[in-house]
């Protein structure tokens, strides 16, 4: 088996060696540790021994030539098997680091991830900051103001393969409306119960009312107060509906801010309506329309969308009679007012006409289960029955 | 130069402790060359030995109570460690930088001794920084009123540092058991002892920090023993230090990054080799009868095998692991 | 509780731990008689000279010496006089103590205190003032300690004593005297490499150590109707705390890092690119340091001394510059 005997790293820096005389010839026999060359190198000269016993069977380097360090000089015919020292395994060089791609500073770190999180395209938004710098309200304002571009008429022609379909933009909003729709729907196991609620007394007190309110409030009276009213009192007396799942545990919220769900032209917005249980009917009424007018302005603040521990749904507003809405990340439940229908109802052993209001309600199996949910929903129909001509709005 | 003319029997030296202190000399002197051999192979990246200060290392280390007495060495010191009772294999695995190395698990350069277990205190290279460490350790045996020495071994080089005084100042004026031993071979690499000093020895320096110092052959094994025995028995005794500057030759370069040809004649060498202690020793052990040709080849089989042995485990050991590097940077807090 | 200045918390912590471990002794030029700074006062008396130790005057030694007995069993307090003259035992602190314990894989290590008295604001002119701090904390084995309030400087000299390997522990010579605060009685230990917001904010971080964290609360308090500024005291060096200085950036957006030790290459710096790595998408403003202009040392004659020290007003500037980005 054959043994080479290289050039050894003589010294901390020395990278090379001259030979400067071999004290054996081919053929010779060698023994172990025994000097077989004369080396010389910046630093000292020495004799280098061999690494192993046997004869020497060829010598590649003459005297008076130099060789780096780690070349074989020699090689040896082992008299007996040894063992082969490992070549070096090459290391691979480190991949060239990526050249920076050059950014324009036109928005701070924060700022920028801001608008990443929200879907904003920063070269859309106009900086009011210093040097036209983009700051978080820039982007916030661009949010709130936001058009989808509206697609250029096309010119008539014959419809093919490629255009049975229209792609349009998503919008930022529409985005993020999308992902917390998703977010809620996959995280949150949604059960759904409904009820009705004859609410021919409410409807006999608003329009009895709705004039008068007109002329001294300046605003519509809707029955969206009335059923928020109803769902801030059934929440303080089941208080599990005002929360929230979370991994340390069901988060009993101590107040309640009411979401209302509001459609605007790029979708659904939900603005609270904070402390709601502490306001009136006439209150509930203006605060409903300041946030449906700022919302259909795109003038939302992030303060008017946030906080928000229980939403009512008015699908009645376009005909719903049943629906099944999807909770608010962050809540336990939501409860959608359903389209208010005259129709025959059993009363007694007769039959009466009646005014009747679908209350469906979709709540998280983590944190209700139905005989919570059916009780809250039972207690806000009692005080929707309840409601009459006898009632203040103040 | 103080000779001293004394026999082992004074010194409560037996036959027997003759013979080992000859093993441990030839070990010393062995394990050195297989370590050169190792580095002209390139097997390893450096070496650095005592060759020629052997007597002077057993002589001394052999009154020491292992394992009891501190030992501060430096890097020539492996006739200091052997004969404390580091092993063969021990030394291997420190100079081959291997996992199992009890020095510096192969963090440190070969030579950088070590050991808990026998009070053999870690070193670093920058010399005489040893020299403080065994003053304070000396100054804590003697604050709980332990009966342990501390030596601190250096070479002639070291006794320009600042350290070096510094710390026998402090030894001296707090009267410290610790023997300050210094291996004057008269070389700090190139710069010979004269460009060192403007005095003739360095055990005069002991009379500028109060205490005596005192110079001795370091070839005579005897000598070496009665100074070091007699230092130890003051600093046991609360008599305070002692400097020890044993002469002794350094038959090899620096280290393996040395050419000493460079600055020393060939003559000189050549009067260098035949002032080798060790075939010094074995003609005095021949003499008084106790190293019989027989003896002697034991000795010696029995230290080829102790090298063999120790070089193949060595080799055959382990590297440390990648990650161990980032660890040891600090320890826990005391609860 | 009762209300001490620095120096009494530091000299009274000191005492309770000596008391509590017979293995803790103090070595310095002028122990014995109390300190120059009085920290020692009365201890010879109460533990002897075997415990209170006057060294020559010979740092390196004071330092070496002090490994020695760490490795022999003991749990020294070096103390330098001041910081200045700490530098001919850089040698003994940085290729020794902190490398013992590492080049000895764990076989050998060494539970020691260096403190020293650091700062200036005392007309101690280039050789009494110095901060020192950074030349440590860029040494990994060494724990950098530098508190500034009373309760804290108790809490983290227990901590450094305690501790298991060698703590530079840097006193601020200006708030001996002048900074005092609540110290209970009862022994407690402060975590070494925790650092503390003594004043809340949301607007801007100010990170800063020494007499420093009482300059820029002064600061903060006088812009508190402008800016909302957090102080963080930083009190560990090394390591840093780095959960305390992202958090705290992740809050504000706005960082401004404050220290008397020149502006090249002290902590400053490697507090700023910890924030650059780690908090990048946070920051909605540059990262900005104020320290003191690199000079060699901080000059004798009253308007130099004021021209490169920190002060109130120059933090304030700081932080109204960087508010308004």
């Amino acid at each position: 088996m054959a043994v080479n005997l290289v050039m050894p790293q003589l010294g901390e820096t020395i990278t090379e060696g001259t030979i400067t005389k071999w004290l054996k010839k081919v053929g010779d026999w060698v023994d172990k540790y025994e000097p077989v060359v004369e080396v010389n190198t910046d630093k000292v000269d020495v004799e280098v021994p061999s690494p192993d016993a046997g004869y020497l069977r060829e010598i590649l380097v003459s005297e008076g030539m130099t060789v780096a360090v780690g070349e074989v000089l020699a090689v040896l015919e082992e008299a007996e098997a040894g063992a082969e020292k490992e070549a070096p395994v090459g290391v691979a060089p480190p991949p060239a680091a990526e050249a920076p791609t050059a950014t324009r500073a036109r928005a701070t770190p924060r700022v920028r991830k801001f608008a990443r999180d929200h879907g904003v395209d920063l070269a859309r938004v106009s900086g009011s900051g210093p040097g036209g710098r983009i700051t978080e309200e820039d982007v916030q304002a661009y949010l709130s103001t936001w058009q989808p571009p509206r697609p250029a008429p096309a010119a008539p022609e014959a419809i093919g393969p490629e255009q049975e379909a229209e792609v349009i933009p998503i919008s930022p909003v529409r985005r993020t409306i999308a992902q917390r729709m998703a977010q809620s729907a996959f995280s949150a196991p949604h059960a759904w119960l409904s009820m009705e609620a004859d609410v021919s007394s409410l409807v006999r007190l608003r329009d009895g009312m709705k004039e008068e309110f007109r002329r001294r409030e300046g605003v519509d009276l809707t029955y969206v107060p009335f059923v928020i009213k109803a769902a801030t009192e059934a929440l303080r007396e089941h208080p599990f509906l005002n929360s929230a799942w979370s991994e340390e545990g069901i988060v009993l919220k101590r107040r309640i801010h009411i979401g209302v769900a509001v459609g605007v032209q790029e979708g659904l917005v939900v603005p609270v309506i904070r402390d709601a249980d502490q306001l009136s009917i006439s209150g509930l009424t203006h605060a409903v329309q300041k946030l449906t007018d700022r919302a259909r302005a795109g003038r939302l603040s992030l303060e008017d969308v946030q906080g928000g521990t229980f939403t009512v749904n008015n699908t009645g507003a376009f005909g719903s009679l049943v629906s099944m809405p999807i909770i608010n990340p962050g809540q336990a439940a939501i409860v959608s007012m359903e389209a208010i229908v005259k129709k025959p109802v059993v009363v007694g052993d007769g039959i009466a006409i009646r005014h009747t209001l679908n209350l469906c309600l979709s709540f998280d199996h983590r944190v209700l289960d139905g005989s919570a949910a059916g009780g809250f929903l039972q207690s806000m129909k009692k005080r929707l029955e309840a409601m009459g001509p006898d009632m203040s709005l103040y | 130069m103080v000779v001293v003319k004394e026999s082992p029997g004074a010194l409560g030296l037996t036959e027997g402790d003759l013979i080992e202190m000859y093993h441990k000399v030839v070990l010393s002197r062995a394990l050195s060359a297989r370590m050169w051999i190792l580095n002209r192979m390139g097997r390893a990246p450096f070496a650095i030995t005592g060759d020629g200060h052997e007597v002077a290392q057993v002589a001394s280390a052999f009154t020491l109570k292992p394992g009891k007495d501190w030992v501060v060495p430096y890097y020539r010191d492996m006739g200091v460690v052997l004969t404390v009772g580091m092993t063969p294999r021990e030394v291997m695995l420190g100079f081959l930088a291997k996992a199992a190395d009890p020095s510096s698990g192969g963090r440190q350069m070969p030579s950088h001794f070590g050991h808990a277990g026998l009070r053999i205190v870690t070193g670093s290279s920058p010399v005489a920084t040893q020299i403080p460490h065994a003053v304070g350790i000396a100054l804590a045996s003697k604050l709980r009123g332990e009966k342990d020495a501390t030596i601190v071994y250096f070479g002639d080089g070291a006794t320009s540092k600042g350290d070096f005084h510094e710390a026998l100042n402090f030894a001296g004026v707090h009267s410290l058991p610790v023997v300050f031993f210094c291996e004057n071979n008269g070389y700090a690499i190139s710069v010979p002892v004269k460009k060192q000093m403007a005095i003739a020895q360095v055990s005069q320096r002991a009379a500028g920090y109060g205490f005596p110092g005192v110079t001795v052959d370091g070839n005579d094994a005897l000598g070496v023993c009665a100074a070091s025995k007699e230092a130890l028995e003051r600093a046991r005794g609360g008599e305070g230090p002692t400097l020890i500057e044993a002469v002794v030759q350094r038959l090899v370069p620096h280290s393996s990054d040395d050419d000493q040809r460079r600055y020393r004649s060939q003559e000189e060498i050549d009067a260098g080799k035949l002032a080798d202690p060790v075939p010094r020793f074995k003609a005095y052990l021949e003499k008084e009868g106790l190293l019989t040709a027989e003896r002697n080849e034991e000795i010696n089989k029995r230290v080829a095998k102790e090298v063999d042995d120790a070089t193949d485990f060595a080799e055959k050991s382990p590297y440390p692991e990648p990650e161990e590097a980032l660890t040891r940077v600090y320890g826990s807090v005391e609860g | 509780m009762a209300t001490k200045t620095v120096i009494e918390a530091l000299r009274d912590a000191l005492h309770q731990e000596m008391q509590r471990d017979e293995r803790v002794l103090v070595m310095g030029e002028d122990v014995e008689e109390g300190g120059v700074f009085r920290v020692t006062e009365g201890f010879l008396t109460d533990f002897g000279p075997g415990r209170i130790i006057d060294a020559p005057l010979a740092e390196s030694l004071i330092v070496g010496a002090a490994i020695g007995a760490a490795i022999n069993g003991m749990r020294p307090v070096a103390e330098i006089q001041f910081a200045d003259f700490i530098h001919p035992a850089m040698d003994q602190i940085i290729s020794e103590a902190a490398r013992m314990r590492y080049r000895s894989n764990g076989a050998f290590t060494c539970p020691m205190v260096i403190r020293a008295p650091s700062g200036g604001g005392i007309h101690g002119a280039l050789y009494h003032s110095q901060n020192v701090e950074a030349f440590f904390a860029h040494v990994p084995g060494l724990k950098v300690v530098a508190p500034s309030t009373p309760y804290d400087c108790a809490g983290l000299l227990k901590a450094a004593i305690r501790d298991d390997d060698p703590v530079l522990f840097f006193e601020h010579k200006k708030t001996y005297r002048l900074i005092k605060g609540e110290v209970p009685e009862e022994d407690y230990v402060l975590p070494i490499g925790k650092a503390a917001v003594v004043r809340p904010g949301k607007d801007l971080s100010i990170f800063t150590y020494g007499l420093a964290v009482h300059q820029c609360l002064e600061a903060a308090e006088a812009v508190a109707q402008e800016v909302s500024v957090e102080v963080v005291d930083l009190r560990t060096l090394a390591p840093l705390d780095k959960e305390a200085i992202l958090g705290s950036v992740g809050k504000t957006g706005k960082v401004l890092i404050v220290h008397e030790d020149n502006l090249t290459g002290g902590i400053g710096g490697e507090v700023a690119a910890i924030i650059a790595e780690e908090a990048f998408d946070y920051l909605d403003g540059p990262v900005l340091r104020l320290a003191m202009p690199d000079v060699p040392a901080v000059p004798y004659s009253p308007p130099l001394e004021e021209r490169c020290l920190l002060n109130p007003e120059k933090i304030v500037a700081a932080i109204r510059k960087l508010a308004g980005y």
